[in-house]
């Protein structure tokens, strides 16, 4: 399977599809364990295996960082590297190889080399890729899980919402097959096991056009983490969006285990929650991503959860049921539960006329929400983001559309690229006055295309920056805004970011500075 | 004071002072023997060139064709002022030459840009001995090892089978100059119309009038008619696949030609369907072969890994300096050769130009507009 060679979703897909259609039950056990990022560890030392690689292609070690360098990617340098005329490679199976490798934690370091070369000297160039990549990978193929489930589903003509649940979850290779995972009709179901998230999509025009009010549900769309709490089999598990298990990391929401009947799975959002109210989320930032939660840090940043959906009643799996009747459930569940402040329900908004729900979105701010979710009260509770039933109406970000002047080249896997940006906007005497630099919100294809675009429109050269020639338009989002005498604007902003490339507009349509202090003013 | 090495890096061309000729200059000289004519080497202004006669035809068309230029076989020897100039093939594109300098017993050898492989177009490359060689290093990278020029072929010839198949058009990128003719000199043309972007066209047809052996090109028009492309093979420069004149190919397969599509990096970035490791530059082993058999007891770097290359050498017995104060600018690479490549780039531009001001227009005309966008 060559899912390098495309970058079609559809031949991705049906490539996948192939596979699963044909390979044996115990490789596609496997390539599900790669697709959804499982990978067993196999307990190598990157730098012997750099060594060993430099050595067998006859370079000296600062050479194969230079080239490590170059290509950014240390399975591929080595691919790149070894002496090779393999064409053919090897015919073991995925399952064959990952018992090759998952023998190697048991060795000493001269039976790794040993066992390590005699791998590489069967495969082609391709194959030693991958198999560098089983080997210590990060295993990215460029396949989002989406694309993996809609090729199982239709391989197994099962429905792809149940493929996207039983995917999901804590297991292994080694502790399942095939069959169970996939194949059994949910006997099996690990009872950590999560359901796939539904997202909304961004209202598109004007809330009106959803029709009728009576048909729609609206909530505060809350800054937090989406997460699923799952309490089976006397166990409690947290799941937030990302399918990372996170339980340990909210002590405060543990007592649940007490207070939610067996069977059951709710979504809603983990936000830090103070003196009855949300806080921002760069309260709950605080303590994402801490190893050890010190009793500073949750009385700093205690949490709560604001249910909003119901996912499993009595072990049964319930999003068939309308969003209506679901709620209905939430409510006597939550209702059961003795009075918790941690343990919340989103509230839904009193509207009976948009009008009324368009005033109370100006409100959002003062809410600590980033404005409403509105969802059909008919709708059942489906997989992925689809469009129709959940939207999302989120206030407008601060923003400008601003002009591309300098970039600079970045670091790293991007050394070659020119991903550092500084951007401008119109100062009154027509000249662009630069205002922010931003880094990151361009995809892997737009960066490609604005590098394009700069190595060909150079206009000077200080040292490392790039004078551009004033051209590319971005929207530049940012969380906040300052006077400032130290910035030539005369303004600072706060958390610059690229919200989107502005194709559709010339560098004269940019703002001006003008607009950024009318903003400014705003926000005093 | 010491002597005047025969050759000097001025950060604008490769002087040679006894005879004041410039190899390559980046500024009008008055005299600049030119080794091939992609524009990071040919460029404008000069008084008098120099250059291959199979280089006549495109220095023509890029620089002018009223400029003063004397063109000379390979082998041929031109004494300026006592040093003896001649020209040696370079296999990198038509017309590509290896400049040897020869003063009081002493030789040395600009490469220019040079691949080792036979390509079937341009005359392949062949060492010459010298004391002191100039080599370039634009995949100066033991990750750099071409695949033989077959095997790309066929390779190219299966995915064109392979959309013909589909019905769709397979739209294959690369250098106008050079890797176009190289192509079409070794793929099998499965049609007997072959379509082309303005700028390779051009070309072609120069090359075709001077009297070289290429197939015949049909341009794309707007008048084209479409259903023409299904199953059609277009040749198109690398700075298409961001404009809108591909999209009237659809639906397509997009390929492109380069060295730089070794790397999964670069491939996924162009976002192309299709990537050929197809290269006019020497790859690793060659180079290494090529400093060999010059028999140079020193060899300066230009043009690419000059640092690593020279470093490399000088580690491996071989005396070695970089020159970047001409061409081992960072930014100098295999893709820039394009931008310079006039003929495309603006033509390119002209046309993303054009399709901003239709976008714009429609959006203004517009009033609907989205209150919300999801970030
Ligand atoms: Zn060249
Ligand atoms: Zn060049």
């Amino acid at each position: 399977m060559n899912l390098d060679r495309t970058n079609k979703t559809n031949a991705k897909v049906e490539l996948m599809k192939q596979y699963f259609l044909t390979a044996s039950d115990e490789d596609k056990l496997w390539a599900l364990t790669l697709f959804t990022g499982r990978r067993p560890s196999f307990k190598v030392n990157r730098t012997m295996v750099k060594e060993w690689a430099a050595e067998e292609a006859g370079i000296p070690m600062w050479l194969f960082q230079e080239s490590y360098h170059s290509v950014g990617d240390l399975g591929e340098t080595i691919s790149l590297l070894l002496p090779n005329n393999k064409v053919d490679g090897s015919d073991r199976s995925l399952t064959e190889w990952f018992r090759y490798l998952g023998m190697l934690p048991g060795m000493t370091d001269e039976e790794k080399h040993d066992h390590i070369l005699q791998a590489w000297m069967q495969l082609s160039q391709h194959e030693t890729f991958v198999f560098n990549k089983l080997l210590m990978g990060s295993f990215r193929i460029g396949v989002s899980q989406t694309l993996v489930v809609r090729a199982l589903a239709e391989a197994t003509e099962t429905d792809s919402n149940v493929i996207a649940h039983r995917v999901m979850g804590q297991w292994e290779p080694a502790g399942t097959t095939f069959e169970q995972l996939i194949l059994d009709k949910g006997e099996n179901d690990n009872a950590s096991r999560p359901y796939p998230f539904f997202l909304a999509y961004p209202i598109e025009g004007d809330v009106s056009g959803l029709g009728n009010p009576e048909d729609w549900f609206a909530e505060w769309k809350w800054d937090g983490i989406r997460s699923q709490i799952i309490y089976r089999n006397n166990e409690l598990f947290i799941w937030t969006r990302g399918e990372e298990l996170s339980t340990e990391k909210f002590p405060e929401l543990h007592f649940l285990s007490e207070i939610l009947p067996n069977g059951t799975v709710l979504d809603g959002e983990i936000v830090s929650y103070m003196d009855d109210k949300p806080m921002p989320f760069n309260v709950l930032q605080t303590r994402i991503g801490r190893k050890n939660l010190s009793k500073k840090v949750l009385e700093e940043a205690p949490v709560a959860f604001l249910a909003y959906d119901i996912l499993e009643a009595n072990g049964v799996d319930i999003r068939g049921l309308t969003q209506q009747q679901r709620r209905v459930e939430l409510e006597l569940v939550h209702q059961k539960a003795p009075s918790q402040l941690v343990f919340n329900l989103s509230p839904l908004i009193d509207f009976k006329e948009w009008a009324v729900l368009r005033e109370l979105h100006t409100l959002s701010r003062q809410n600590i929400a980033e404005g409403f979710m509105i969802k059909r009260k008919e709708s059942t509770y489906q997989v992925g983001r689809k469009k129709g039933d959940w939207w999302k109406w989120k206030i407008d970000p601060l923003s400008v559309d601003a002009v591309l002047i300098y970039a600079q080249k970045g670091s790293g896997r991007r050394a070659e690229l020119f991903t550092d940006y500084t951007f401008a906007v119109w100062g009154e005497d027509g000249k662009l006055v630069p205002f922010a630099k931003a880094y990151s919100g361009l995809t892997d294809v737009e960066i490609g295309q604005v590098d394009y675009f700069i190595k060909r429109n150079v206009l000077e050269k200080f040292g490392p920056v790039r004078t551009v020639k004033p051209e590319l338009v971005f929207e530049i989002g940012f969380e906040g805004i300052n006077e400032s005498s130290r910035h030539k604007s005369g303004i600072a902003v706060r958390f610059p970011r690229i919200l989107r490339w502005r194709k559709d507009k010339k560098a004269e349509e940019a703002d001006t500075l003008e607009a950024l202090k009318g903003i400014l003013e705003m926000y005093r | 004071m010491p002597a005047q090495s025969l050759l000097q890096f001025t950060g604008k061309s490769i002087y040679c002072a006894v005879a004041d000729a410039h190899i390559d200059p980046w500024i009008p000289v008055d005299r600049a023997i030119i080794t091939h004519a992609h524009s990071d080497h040919a460029r404008w202004g000069s008084k008098h060139y120099l250059a291959h006669k199979d280089s006549e035809p495109i220095l023509r068309l890029r620089l002018g064709q009223d400029i003063s230029l004397q063109t000379v076989e390979y082998y041929e020897k031109f004494v300026i002022n006592g040093v003896t100039f001649s020209l040696h093939p370079a296999g990198h594109i038509i017309g590509s030459a290896q400049v040897r300098v020869e003063y009081k017993g002493e030789v040395w050898v600009a490469s220019g840009d040079y691949k080792l492989e036979n390509d079937n177009f341009a005359k392949p490359f062949e060492p010459v001995k010298c004391n002191v060689f100039i080599t370039e290093s634009t995949f100066g990278l033991p990750i750099y090892k071409w695949q033989p020029q077959h095997e790309v072929m066929t390779e190219i010839d299966n995915w064109w089978r392979q959309n013909k198949n589909e019905d769709k058009a397979s739209v294959l990128m690369g250098y106008s100059l050079g890797k176009m003719q190289r192509i079409l000199k070794n793929i099998e043309l499965q049609d007997k119309v072959i379509y082309a972007h303005g700028a390779i066209y051009t070309l072609n047809e120069r090359l075709r009038q001077a009297g070289f052996d290429l197939p015949e090109l049909t341009l794309v028009t707007k008048e084209t008619d479409r259903k023409l492309f299904r199953g059609s093979l277009v040749l198109a420069p690398p700075s298409v696949d961001s404009s809108t004149w591909i999209k009237k190919f659809a639906p397509y397969s997009l390929g492109y030609c380069s060295g730089w599509m070794a790397l999964r990096g670069a491939k996924n970035r162009r976002a192309v369907d299709q990537g050929f490791v197809l290269s006019d530059h020497v790859d690793w082993p060659d180079l290494n072969t090529a400093v060999k058999e010059s028999g140079a007891e020193k060899v300066y770097v230009t043009h690419g890994y000059t640092s690593i290359y020279a470093r490399y050498l000088n580690e491996n017995g071989i005396e070695a300096g970089e020159v970047h104060t001409m061409y081992g600018n960072e930014d100098e690479n295999e893709e820039e050769e394009v931008v310079q490549d006039i003929s495309a780039g603006t033509e390119a531009y002209q046309q993303h130009k054009e399709s901003l001001d239709e976008e714009i227009t429609i959006n203004s005309k517009s009033t609907i507009k989205s209150p919300q966008q999801g970030i």
